[in-house]
């Protein structure tokens, strides 16, 4: 059977699963639909966790981009995996022991301001959307290379399925289509990177089997003018802030955090913690490897081989254009060298029809080719192709379901339910939040459809803004009791609008200059969170040492998050 | 799903928490303190120090044909990480059944 008929099966099977799942587990409260009613047990809620988490872009994009920068992509993985300590250790158990629905939830209450509750409650919509539309987007890429599709039929198709599941069984029925969309994007990933692992170093384990040829690329990389694979080129303080940048937006993302309000108990979020690390690193630790493998294949089938006899592969992505060749010297060779093979266009993106005549590099290659090709590459069956497509669909559908319920929860609950209308019903709220979820959808494909062209700034962005508002914010409002409204205002507005601003300064697409003159100490817009964060902790400190302390009520409750209040029974003690 | 005290979704910040003295409060807090601290200090030293500042440093040593800063920063920090995460939920559960309380 071809590629197309097993994706077609695979992408029906999967389908049909996900609709099964929402259909099984439909809800009828508000509680339900937003926390799955507090009853995900740690271990499923940690693979929920994991897939909500692992996006479009940790699946198809993040391979590729190590695969091209090296040592110096270790940022993403050290900063999205080391996230969940921050997460783990600072956030989760307690604001699970809050108990409430959603992130604003506990910024309202906890400040007593119904001012932050509205500011954190657009700072989540914001993160959320600037995250989702790429999650569409990914849908819409899967659907037109391995269906012929197009990306519009593709992204609506994405945006209808979750909208039904999401709307119908709410943060219960996504946990469960998470978790079977977790076992399907981690076998995806897992089963074509142990197989090109045995090809490549005679191991099928791919974390190990990296280790007999990392030197060996290095070699090859260094013969092609390249610098080795395993050498830095990033400054060390550039590398620092990234990392550090990466690690608390993670742990500031709100459609994360979210899902750990859904254990039943305390200790079941801090259970559910150590799972989603796993199940995460599970994905994390195989990327690096696959990315030295897919690089060492991707050099010795392209480098030098006669375009007119190119693998087959080669010729199928080019149609999509994630991988264009132009004959610089006229030999019919495609030769990879440094540099970008084409200019760049206005916005940051690659003008095709103009060839660089500043370097000798022919081959345009695009991040995401290396997990969607590898494949190909390697001479896997058909059936583990198609595979590749449905973890692909999973991992944006996984994401994006998680999104929307949380732009609801902001909307539905955070800005109608609590600022506008308090006296709403049980029924009124979950119709709202319903709706939400529908709105949210049709915005999101509707970017999908359209990217902005600000969508490869998507990382920086969403995570910067999440470092310098929510992280920041969470810690001082649970580990500082003194910490009140007028400090965690002026930090937020000072931390996010600085690192606003110095990503919008220096993105191109967004309207600012490109050039990296005048950088802040050298750093990179990805890494600016960090800054803005620690603006956010300054300032707030300042500011609350000098303004009244928070009322007695505010103080009663952080004491009630820090310390366990109940008697313990016989089902917490697993 | 029974409801657990303290895990109600409606109840109002108030003194709920009347299942520890004050003693117990604070030693309960103090512990959780010290423990996070000492897992943040493994979480700060290995990435960033060991992975970045001076992986220059330790990449003459070789595992395999990877040196070694470069498989800490693509590797190895990740272990840790996940041993850090299973040392504190571990801990602070033990912790809290230790105290007789739960919520």
């Amino acid at each position: 059977m071809s590629v197309q008929v097993w994706t077609y099966i695979l992408v029906a099977i999967t389908f049909s699963l996900y609709i099964g799942i929402a259909l099984a587990t439909r809800v009828r409260d508000t509680k339900s639909f937003y926390i799955a009613g507090q009853g995900i047990p740690p271990l499923w809620n940690g693979m929920a966790i994991a897939a909500d988490w692992m996006s479009a872009a940790s699946f198809l994009s993040i391979t590729g981009i190590i695969a091209f920068t090296g040592y110096d992509g270790s940022v993403y993985l050290m900063g999205w995996t080391g996230g969940y300590v921050l997460l783990a250790l600072l956030i989760a158990p307690f604001l699970r022991r809050f108990g409430k629905f959603t992130v604003p939830d506990f910024v309202g209450d906890r400040y007593g301001s119904q001012a932050l509750r509205a500011l954190a409650a657009l700072t989540a919509i914001l993160i959320s959307f600037v995250y989702v539309a790429g999650q569409m987007r990914g849908v819409g890429v899967v659907f037109s290379r391995f269906l012929n599709t197009d990306i519009t039929t593709g992204v609506i198709i994405g945006v209808f399925l979750v909208f039904l599941y999401a709307s119908l069984s709410g943060m219960k029925g996504i946990t469960w289509t998470q978790v079977s969309q977790y076992i399907v994007l981690i076998l995806a990933f897992i089963i074509p990177a142990a197989a090109i692992s045995l090809q490549l170093s005679g191991n099928p384990i791919p974390q190990l089997g990296f280790l007999n040829i990392v030197g060996d690329l290095n070699g090859l990389q260094e013969q092609l003018g390249f610098s080795a694979y395993t050498a830095q080129n990033k400054t060390n303080t550039d590398l620092f802030a990234i990392t550090m940048a990466l690690m608390v937006g993670t742990a500031g993302l709100p459609h994360v955090i979210t899902r750990f309000y859904t254990t039943p108990t305390v200790q079941g979020a801090r259970t559910s913690a150590i799972w989603a690390i796993v199940f995460i690193s599970l994905l994390y630790t195989t990327v690096p490897a696959l990315a030295i493998f897919a690089k060492t294949n991707l050099i010795n089938s392209l480098e030098n081989k006669p375009y007119a006899s190119a693998p087959a592969w080669f010729k199928n992505w080019e149609r999509t254009k994630l991988v264009v060749f132009t004959d610089k010297n006229g030999d019919g060779l495609m030769q990879y060298k440094p540099g970008n093979a084409f200019l760049k266009t206005s916005t940051g993106g690659n003008d095709f029809e103009k060839p660089d005549p500043a370097n000798a590099n022919e081959l345009y290659i695009d991040n995401d080719i290396i997990v969607l090709a590898t494949p190909e590459v390697a001479n896997l069956s058909p059936f583990l192709i198609a595979l590749v497509a449905a973890g692909g669909l999973a991992a944006a559908l996984s994401t994006a379901s998680g999104l929307l319920i949380t732009v609801s929860g902001a909307v539905a609950h955070d800005i109608y339910y609590k600022l506008i209308n308090p006296n709403a019903t049980e029924g009124a709220r979950l119709l709202a939040g319903r709706i939400t979820v529908g709105l949210a959808a049709i915005a999101a494909g509707y970017f999908g459809i359209n990217p902005p062209g600000f969508v490869a700034q998507v990382v920086a962005l969403a995570f910067g803004l999440a470092a310098a508002s929510f992280f920041p914010l969470l810690v001082m409002g649970i580990f500082d009791k003194r910490m009140n409204w007028q400090g965690a205002m002026a930090g937020l507005l000072l931390g996010l609008g600085f690192t606003l601003v110095y990503i919008i300064n220096f993105t191109p697409s967004l309207g600012g200059r490109g050039t990296p003159d005048g950088l802040f100490l050298g750093i990179s817009t990805t890494g600016i969170g960090t800054v803005g964060m620690l603006i956010n902790f300054v300032v707030a400190f300042v500011v609350s040492r000098l303004t009244p302390a928070p009322s007695e009520r505010v103080q009663e409750l952080v004491e009630s998050v820090r310390y366990p209040s109940g008697t313990l029974t016989e089902a917490q003690t697993h | 799903m029974t409801q657990t005290p303290g895990s109600t979704s409606t109840a109002p910040p108030g003194p709920v928490h009347s299942g520890l003295t004050p003693e117990q409060r604070q030693s309960y807090w103090r512990k959780n303190l010290s423990l996070t601290l000492t897992l943040l200090a493994v979480w700060f030293v290995v990435p960033y120090l060991l992975g970045i500042i001076f992986s220059g440093n330790l990449n003459t040593v070789k595992l395999g044909q990877a040196p070694l800063g470069f498989w800490i920063a693509q590797q190895g920090s990740i272990y840790v990480f996940i041993v850090l995460i299973a040392v504190y939920a571990v801990r602070m559960n033990a912790l809290d059944r230790a105290t007789g309380v739960e919520g």
